[in-house]
């Protein structure tokens, strides 16, 4: 039983669990959901209209820029569109933005733009689509500092999209060994282990968080900061992970082959390591899999803040941040669209691991 | 084991881990390179008698864990110490604590009126369209991040009217009579209420149908229905009671979750709970004011567990403390 699980990081067809996964159209839909979000974030630079330092002072909060197919006379043309103009309206002591209805602008497809490092390594220029030179193409619209909002979408889901998954490679290990070592040892290490433990579960963890994220220290740069929120997400999630764990090593260790491995002479470490944790390998991928849309959304939620990532950064929360504004979300909704983004990340999430409980099912395989 | 060892035992159980989360908190904060009288002393309104009694109060010229040892002294007491803005830290948590009780409450009444009969209902019509449609339902509900939902409806507010935005009461509350008082409260507390109801609704239900599934399918409930007993007496009488206890247990998670998850509602309502306050406090960097609203949250936190589990004592007789 416990082979086939662990066959399930090396994608082996003709397993039978994967199979039903693979059956399961709402989990494929959610896969797909989330393959595409996370090529888009991988390939970020490439769809990416504009780059990370790009502001257009002279149009915040201008709308998204309207994409034409058909023109004038009614007939399919190349898509092109319209740069806006600013104008100010006497009547209603607002600004306005107007469509300058003077110049079309087509939009390109692979043409050179700024220059980044495709994957992070190749030199390239080519972006998935652009404007003609003088044309200005903002498909979600402009932010109150006239930061193009796909642009910014793109590059904020590389740090939300990717903070729970780190998060998750620190929390895990930790939680497993010191589950495993706890439940292993027993006694007085045992209860002390696990009293502080409940300790920080005591600690309403959104509370804990804010008061963490806020005793870093100002003056980080970027990615400082974000490798400690990483840390911070990851010092919450492990305490309730441990426990769970200590409690199913607390039934493996009564096994015979737990016995025979102390007879053979193993140390204690080994017997941890080698022979108790990797027991309980199914559990762990169903509880990882479950638990990185709360890592997802609590980063969100750090950020919304403004405790998380900071700006000029961009992550989802932080973008949502300017939504809290009522003329905002009533007269300039593109700025939501962080907000569902982070809900389709989370629902997808959610959908997969629960297809992924209901074929690995838990509770049958652990007693077994 | 009567129900008074049990809750007796519950509490001794729990002293420790209050001990622990103080000390935790305690060092997490002094962790911090704030100096706790900067913005005490940055108020000109805060007289030098009550900057030299907070000075003794923590024991700021001593080392670490004396003052340990004083902030605890002084917390039994109930001298929380004072806020930057200089009331006192004690004052301000109750009432917070209160608002934040009542929230929760609120929430989990909801919870629990619609999420068992739903869970109910959905799995006695397992796998039909009612079945599927909270399947989808719950999954949106248990995805969609509580300040977005939150902000959402928020422009639902803005735009209709309907319901106030931010605070707990409207300005004239002080000069209405009760019911009215009661309205307004209600009135003020439907938007956050929704938005958590929401979310955890969506996790009670599911269990509420998944529960009451595996004990249809155990053998006392198909023994019930040969001797002859009728649908509705095996669900009430058979069924339901053993479904809900699981339920029970989980109540004490749900306070946990809504504590933390109430925060960011608060936040965007503008609510005066506990989650606001020390979200402000936090800020603000007012120690007195965070230490204390983490030690009372906390607090909170495990008197909720403790509650859940005296609360499954009385419905379930099998349950002890080892």
């Amino acid at each position: 039983m416990k082979r086939r699980v662990s066959k399930l990081g090396f994608i082996d067809i003709k397993n039978p669990e994967l199979k039903q996964f693979l059956k399961d159209k709402i989990s494929i839909t959610a896969l797909c959901v989330l393959v595409i979000l996370y090529a888009a974030i991988l390939f970020a630079e490439f769809f990416a209209v504009y780059n990370k330092d790009y502001s257009n002072r002279k149009l915040s909060y201008a709308p998204p820029s309207n994409v034409y197919f058909i023109d004038k006379e009614g007939k399919f043309t190349k898509p092109y569109t319209y740069n806006w103009k600013r104008e100010f309206n006497k009547d209603t002591l607002s600004i306005e933005y107007k469509q300058d209805r003077s110049q079309k602008y087509y939009l390109k497809f692979f043409k050179k733009g700024f220059e980044y490092k495709f994957l992070g390594v190749i030199k390239c220029s080519r972006h998935f689509v652009s404007v003609e030179n003088g044309g200005e193409l903002y498909l979600l619209g402009l932010d109150i500092n006239g930061r193009d909002n796909f642009s910014r979408l793109l590059y904020g889901g590389q740090i939300s999209l990717t903070i729970g998954f780190l998060a998750l490679f620190i929390s895990f290990p930790i939680g497993l060994l010191y589950g495993g070592i706890s439940g292993y040892l027993g006694g007085v290490a045992d209860n002390i282990m696990m009293r502080f433990a409940e300790a920080i579960m005591s600690i309403p963890s959104f509370y804990l968080l804010i008061i963490l994220a806020a005793i870093l220290p100002s003056g980080m740069t970027s990615s400082q900061r974000f490798a400690l929120i990483t840390v911070i997400l990851a010092f919450i999630g492990w305490a309730g992970f441990a426990r769970v764990v200590r409690g199913m090593v607390l039934s493996i260790k009564t096994q015979d082959y737990i016995k025979a491995a102390v007879v053979c002479g193993c140390s204690k470490a080994r017997i941890i390591i080698k022979h108790i944790i990797p027991q309980t390998s199914s559990y762990v991928i169903i509880a990882m899999a479950l638990s990185i849309p709360s890592y997802i959304l609590a980063e969100s939620g750090l950020s919304f803040l403004g405790l998380g990532i900071q700006q000029p950064d961009a992550s989802w929360g932080n973008m949502l941040k300017e939504a809290q504004e009522f003329a905002n979300i009533i007269y300039r909704p593109w700025l939501l669209t962080p907000g569902f983004l982070i809900f389709v990340a989370v629902l997808s999430y959610n959908l997969i691991g629960d297809t992924i409980r209901d074929v690995l099912d838990p509770k049958s395989k652990i007693s077994t | 084991m009567s129900v008074w060892v049990f809750i007796l035992k519950r509490i001794i159980q729990s002293l420790p881990i209050i001990i622990l989360v103080s000390i935790i908190s305690f060092f997490l904060i002094r962790l911090s390179p704030v100096d706790p009288l900067a913005e005490l002393k940055l108020n000109p309104s805060i007289s030098k008698e009550t900057l030299e009694h907070e000075k003794q109060r923590l024991g700021l010229d001593k080392p670490v864990y004396i003052q340990y040892v004083y902030w605890a002294k002084n917390f039994i007491k109930g001298d929380m110490g004072t806020t930057v803005t200089g009331e006192r830290v004690s004052d301000k948590i109750k009432e917070r604590v209160a608002n934040t009780v009542l929230l929760s409450l609120s929430v989990l009444f909801w919870t629990w009126m619609i999420g068992i009969p739903v869970g109910v209902f959905a799995a006695l019509n397992y796998r039909s369209a009612f079945d599927r449609f909270l399947t989808i339902f719950s999954s949106v509900g248990m995805a969609i991040p509580s300040f977005f939902f939150a902000i959402l409806l928020l422009i639902f507010a803005q735009k209709t009217g309907w319901f106030p935005i931010g605070g707990l009461t409207s300005s004239g509350f002080y000069s209405m009579n009760i019911f009215e008082k009661m309205f307004d409260i209600m009135h003020h507390l439907f938007l956050p209420t929704l938005v958590l109801t929401t979310i955890s609704l969506a996790g009670l239900s599911r269990q509420m149908r998944a529960n009451l599934l595996d004990v249809l399918d155990s053998d006392y409930v198909k023994f019930a229905r040969a001797k002859g007993l009728s649908e509705s007496k095996v669900i009430v009488k058979h069924a339901l009671r053993n479904a809900v206890n699981p339920l029970v247990t989980l109540l004490g998670f749900e306070f946990a979750g809504l504590l933390s998850g109430a925060a960011l509602t608060e936040y965007v309502f503008q609510y005066p709970g506990l989650g606001r306050l020390i979200l402000e406090a936090v800020l603000k960097s007012d120690i007195n004011l965070v230490m204390a609203s983490l030690m009372i949250g906390s607090f909170m936190l495990i008197l909720g567990n403790i509650l859940a589990d005296i609360l499954l004592k009385l419905t379930d007789p099998r349950v002890s403390v080892r």
